[in-house]
């Protein structure tokens, strides 16, 4: 195990410390103490490594991930997970705005609850929060799973393309092209795996899909005047 | 950008510590904005006093011999104390408005800061560290204050144009964003006799709640009705003679955090701004909701109530 304190050695350290860690690499368990809150902090790893962060993080915690495993033990600021390729990320308590924004990979998993505009343009990432999100998330969501364990906010999934969003509570409104889908046998399979490895115990049965009804993939003539 | 601090502390035996934990706060937020700084403090009130905080370019010039020249004007006991280019001026209650008119009549360099029974305002061009140690605001104690560093967009790097803004009796306010509707509304609010100052949008804001709260709405319903007035972006936090105030646009795409313990709460543009104070790791730490006007007072509870947005 891997022991760095973040006020002694400093952010830029710290992170070319993570960098230089290869896929067969032996230190493979980091922790990281007194994160107060800083930015950045074990963004662009790109090695199969652990690491844990003891405490809150503020901006793009975790950004770019790649094959590691990222736990913050506290909340993180805005952009956490941001443009994910792989990996997983894990928030012990809440998430501010844009958790997982542009994420292409990889599990996103919020204890807590998540602001606005979680997983906003999310590209193939899998999101999954236990608690509520926030207004306009999934705003052009195009693939990937979104799992809400709470309430979203309003203006849900607005002109979203592929993704799934699976949510367990009320959902305040639904965006533009938005709309509430019919969960099938494979929708139950999906959301019982990712449940199980975000750890958490809901029951998938509960759950309601939402996707995009898919009017706005072409150009409609009748919108002309409104261009 | 722009960052914003805030403290309301509950535990009194805090309040000698106020300047120092507002300092320590506003410094960590500087790389959120480097143009100007500034502090508003509420300090202890003494009764049948009032005060106004001034500033000068030119100190020297200004303040030697004003003391004198504003007692015999006003005919009654003026006392003044100057901190670098800003001076507090107390005067006895019920002359701010003829002491205002002798000010810019004998000493027109002089700005008004702010005016009030406990509030006092101080702001100049620069870093949250040089500003702060200029006025030594470590040193101060209160009940509570906010704190602003500001990345112009909306007006010029002034003295004038940095936060806080203050348009009434010990009002204040602070804004992370941009106001849109700026214009039209500062013509609206000066056909209606507020008095505005500058070009900045910020200080609009300041003036729609001033303006509101002198047609009788509370400082809470003020807020309230500032989402349905006011277009644009803004995360403001406000200051009244007894209360702290919160408050987000719809979209709430400017930052923010609040924690809360038995001895105070408080308000960050990040959580960085929050880490020194005392308690925060077993503090109630949270975003506050977009288009919700929260508000403490020492007389009472918290308030918090929600508009649609």
């Amino acid at each position: 195990m891997q022991n760095v304190d973040l006020q002694e050695i400093g952010l830029r350290d710290l992170n070319a410390m993570l960098h230089e860690q290869s896929s067969d690499t032996n230190q493979t368990a980091w922790e990281i103490d007194n994160p107060k809150g800083a930015h950045a902090i074990a963004c662009g790893l790109d090695a199969p490594i652990e690491v844990t962060v003891k405490g809150s993080t503020g901006y793009y915690c975790a950004g770019m991930n790649k094959q590691a495993t990222v736990n913050i033990k506290g909340s993180a600021g805005p952009g956490v997970a941001e443009n994910m390729m792989s990996g997983k990320v894990v928030i012990e308590g809440d998430a501010s705005q844009y958790a997982g924004a542009t994420g292409h990979g990889g599990l996103l998993v919020i204890k807590g609850n998540a602001s606005s505009r979680c997983g906003i343009s999310m590209k193939g990432i899998n999101i999954v929060v236990h608690g509520n999100i926030g207004h306009m998330s999934a705003f052009m969501a195009q693939s990937g799973n979104l799992v809400v364990c709470g309430d979203a906010g309003d203006a849900l999934g607005d002109s979203c393309y592929e993704a799934r969003l699976f949510v367990r509570g009320e959902v305040k409104s639904l965006g533009a092209d938005c709309e509430k889908k019919e969960m099938r046998p494979e929708h139950i399979e999906i959301l019982t795996e990712l449940l199980a490895e975000a750890g958490c115990d809901a029951n998938p049965e509960e759950f309601t899909r939402y996707g995009s009804a898919r009017n706005l993939y072409n150009f409609d003539v009748d919108n002309a005047a409104a261009y | 950008m722009c960052g914003i601090v805030g403290l309301f502390l509950k535990d009194k035996s805090l309040e000698p510590r106020l300047g120092d934990m507002l300092t320590d706060m506003l410094i960590t937020m500087t790389d959120r904005g480097p143009d100007s700084a500034g502090i508003a403090i509420y300090s202890e009130e003494k009764s049948g006093k009032t005060k106004l905080t001034v500033q000068s370019d030119t100190p020297e010039a200004s303040y030697d011999g004003l003391q004198g020249a504003l007692s015999k004007a006003l005919a009654c006991e003026v006392s003044i104390e100057i901190e670098s280019t800003h001076a507090v001026l107390e005067i006895p209650l019920g002359v701010t408005a003829r002491c205002r008119a002798v000010l810019a009549e004998i000493a027109p360099e002089v700005r008004l800061m702010s005016r009030g029974d406990r509030l006092e305002i101080y702001k100049e061009v620069g870093l949250p560290r040089d500003v702060a140690a200029r006025f030594k605001v470590e040193k101060m104690s209160g009940s509570h204050g906010i704190g602003h560093t500001r990345m112009a967009t909306e007006s010029a790097v002034t003295t004038m144009g940095a936060h806080p803004f203050n348009t009434g009796d010990d009002q204040c306010l602070v804004h992370n964003g941009s106001l849109s509707n700026h214009n039209s509304l500062r013509r609206k609010l000066r056909r209606e006799g507020i008095h505005i100052e500058t070009e900045n949008d910020t200080e609009v804001g300041a003036a729609y709640l001033t303006w509101q709260m002198q047609n009788g709405a509370t400082l809470g319903e003020a807020l309230q009705s500032s989402l349905d007035d006011l277009d644009g972006f803004f995360t403001f936090v406000v200051g009244t003679k007894d209360g702290f105030g919160v408050v987000r646009d719809p979209i709430a795409c400017k930052p923010a955090v609040m924690a809360e313990t038995d001895q105070y709460v408080a308000f960050g543009s990040e959580y960085r701004a929050l880490v020194n104070l005392p308690g925060i790791e077993d503090a109630r730490v949270w975003e506050p909701e977009p288009a919700t006007v929260y508000f403490w007072n020492h007389t009472s509870d918290e308030t918090t109530s929600e508009k649609a947005a």
